[in-house]
């Protein structure tokens, strides 16, 4: 039995190990090497020196002899704290995107999960319809209602208010990312709130407690799993996301994602600090995520105990 | 009018007698008879095309519509891979990562400087491209970042000015110098570009430097004006600007030619204008890279790419410039004679194309325009308070757990 259940998930892990484990070996040796020049005998030339061997060859009219060599260097985890702002910005506006989308999907989803089934059917469906359309034209058309000439500001014109200025703000960016990640806020908590049970609750009101003490001492605690694994669908896209800062933030507001695609797409193609910068971002995402697995840990014993 | 086009096309290629344009769809199409066109016929080889988006004539459907690539096709039996890329950094990544085969590339001047520089080209062998010599114009040939005339052959060319809406600049401000890029009565109507080169080069023309510069005090002084301007500055885009600047959204705004032409077209509001403290002149050049399996097929297409139908029906396309001789001849009126795409040599001389700079140079350059975008961004005081509630949860869990510890015990 147990040796059929391995068999069937052999395609996934080969997947894993594939397009995961072998990418993240390859960042992480991105992230700690560098490309250095070397002269005929193998020596390693410093940028100063190979300025001077280069233009030596020149004024001798000799082709120079280098060989490029990949080293161990700590060097770009090092650079990256020259960017430790933008780092900070990102899951700053993460941060406050994950929160509203928590305080949003919470009561939305306590409430599906207590509709008749059928209509449960049809509420879910409206949460993911946006889904089904393209991620870009969703952000896109946020562009258009934001707009100093966009369908908001035409609107508040009709009685002769603003035009305020939304797009290319912060605010802006948050909020495409809590419209756009929101539904990844709701369908974990519909998940496990569709399974607290009526009677769990019918017993709490049965001894006694009132309407906020059922939701902080029953509904809450065992609808944590949902909220953990919520907050981190919505805050792992968030940080990295580049696309949405760039369209609605104008491109003045740089986060940890365009900074990372610039290293790769930029002028200056480097790799290695984009790879490094990729890879503090994961050590802080699982940082952060160790933090929510640990209340959601902590509450779950409390709950069974 | 395309049909006009045609005639004129068939009339002229009889006069000249090199070019026989097809007559009716039955017939075999024959260019001209430079190279051997049959070569590859039945060989059953492919090339790999990789060009920018919407760079290159296709069908879409309408009457008299050319694709190029079928066109090429049909004409030597040789089948076309075609690929986009959105960057000439894309490009640089994707071939300097391996993994991938081109035959041709379409990269832009600096673009062509840094590959060669690199060894990442090969040298091209201009006996199977007669055209090179036959159709080319003189001036876009052997320019600063192909200086022997070995690696490429232009395919277009173009120049960047400002577009700016009539309606929204005043007649009075001078729009002809890129001072108005740091004019603060258009505070929140500028866009700039979001690609640190081209907005280095406005910087530098502005500040009186080469848009070239090696000097790190100069492009820490560019970096300067940048951040100065970044106050006035709407947002920094690239392909957004059609709406942004069709829609009336913003006053002013750098951007290429040719996509002047597509803006203005769309809303006559918009004018455009080279500064005078002088501009961009960018070229984008066939070439082959390194690895190309099929280097004489690839040369074939260049060739083709230089016959004047398939430059014809490309530019009509594309709405860039062209620096095929015969082409002009046969283009709109309009179009031929439009100051936008074809200006005087005065406004020519006053143009400097990018070359390939020194790796030191690109990264300074990329690390000061990442601390122009992210400057005054942040407050000062989101460092503090991240690092206080990152503390303050991990102190409140482990209250918590000890709280909740004692009261399980008691």
């Amino acid at each position: 039995m147990n040796k059929k259940y391995k068999l069937a998930a052999a395609p996934y892990l080969l997947w894993m190990i594939v397009f995961i484990v072998v990418p993240l070996i390859l960042i992480a040796v991105f992230a700690f090497t560098t490309t250095v020049s070397c002269d005929a005998e193998g020596n390693i030339l410093s940028e100063d020196e190979l300025a001077e061997y280069l233009a030596e060859c020149e004024e001798n009219e000799v082709e120079p002899e280098l060989t490029e060599k990949k080293v161990f260097t700590i060097q770009n985890i090092l650079d990256v704290s020259k960017y430790s702002t933008v780092l900070i910005n990102s899951a700053w506006l993460a941060l406050i995107a994950t929160a509203i989308c928590l305080v949003i999907a919470y009561p939305l989803a306590y409430m599906i999960s207590r509709m008749f089934y059928s209509r449960q059917k049809l509420a879910l469906m409206l949460v993911m319809l946006p889904m089904w359309m393209n991620f870009l034209l969703r952000t896109y058309a946020w562009m258009t209602l934001l707009e100093k000439n966009g369908l908001i500001n035409k609107f508040f014109a009709l009685f002769g208010l603003g035009p305020f200025n939304m797009i290319n703000t912060q605010g802006a960016v948050v909020l495409g990312m809590i419209y756009n990640y929101l539904p990844f806020m709701i369908l974990p908590l519909y998940s496990v709130m569709t399974k607290i049970d009526d009677r769990t609750i019918e017993a709490a009101q049965d001894l006694g407690a009132n309407s906020w003490q059922v939701i902080s001492k029953v509904v809450f605690p065992l609808s944590m799993p949902g909220v953990a694994s919520g907050i981190t669908m919505v805050f792992v896209p968030s940080v990295s996301t580049f696309i949405i800062s760039r369209m609605l933030g104008g491109g003045t507001n740089m986060l940890i994602g365009d900074l990372i695609d610039l290293q790769f797409l930029g002028n200056a193609y480097n790799p290695n600090l984009g790879a490094a910068i990729s890879l503090v971002l994961m050590v802080f995402v699982f940082l952060c995520m160790s933090i929510t697995n640990q209340i959601d840990n902590e509450d779950m014993e409390g709950v069974l105990l | 009018m395309k049909k006009k086009i045609l005639t004129a096309l068939l009339s002229g290629a009889l006069i000249a007698s090199s070019i026989i344009v097809p007559i009716s769809a039955d017939d075999e199409p024959e260019y001209s008879n430079s190279v051997d066109w049959d070569k590859f016929r039945g060989q059953n080889v492919t090339i790999n095309v990789y060009n920018w988006g919407e760079y290159i004539s296709v069908d879409e459907g309408e009457e008299d519509s050319y694709d190029t690539n079928k066109e090429f096709e049909k004409l030597t039996g040789i089948k076309v891979n075609y690929t986009n890329f959105a960057s000439n950094e894309e490009l640089y990544a994707k071939l300097k990562s391996g993994g991938s085969s081109y035959d041709i590339i379409i990269p832009s001047d600096y673009m062509i400087a840094r590959m060669i520089n690199e060894d990442m080209l090969e040298k091209l062998n201009f006996d199977n491209i007669p055209n090179y010599d036959a159709l080319i114009m003189d001036k876009f040939k052997g320019m600063d970042y192909d200086p022997t005339e070995e690696y490429s052959v232009p395919y277009t060319w173009g120049m960047v000015g400002i577009i700016y809406n009539t309606t929204l600049v005043d007649e009075e401000d001078d729009v002809g110098s890129w001072s108005i890029l740091w004019n603060e009565k258009y505070a929140g109507d500028i866009l700039m570009f979001s690609n640190s080169r081209d907005a280095f080069a406005i910087a530098c023309k502005y500040l009186g430097y080469s848009m070239n510069t090696t000097d790190e005090r100069e492009l820490r002084n560019a970096a300067t004006a940048l951040t100065d301007q970044k106050l006035l500055v709407q947002a920094y885009v690239m392909d957004e600007i059609f709406d942004k600047m069709t829609g009336g959204e913003a006053a002013l705004a750098p951007y290429y030619a040719g996509d002047a032409i597509t803006m203005i077209g769309d809303n006559p509001d918009l004018a455009y204008v080279v500064p005078r403290e002088g501009t961009n002149l960018f070229v984008d050049a066939m070439c082959i890279p390194k690895g190309a399996k099929n280097k004489e097929a690839a040369e074939m297409y260049i060739n083709f790419m230089c016959e004047t139908l398939a430059a014809l029906k490309n530019i009509e396309y594309i709405g860039y410039s062209t620096p095929q001789k015969e082409v002009p001849e046969y283009l709109d009126e309009e179009l031929a004679n439009s100051p936008i795409s074809y200006p005087d040599d005065e406004i020519l001389d006053n143009t400097e194309a990018f070359i390939a700079l020194p790796n030191a140079t690109t990264k300074l350059m990329d690390e000061l325009w990442t601390s122009i975008l992210t400057a005054n961004e942040t407050a000062p005081w989101t460092i503090p308070v991240f690092l206080i509630a990152c503390l303050g949860m991990s102190v409140g869990i482990n209250v918590f757990r000890a709280r909740k510890k004692k009261r399980n015990a008691g």
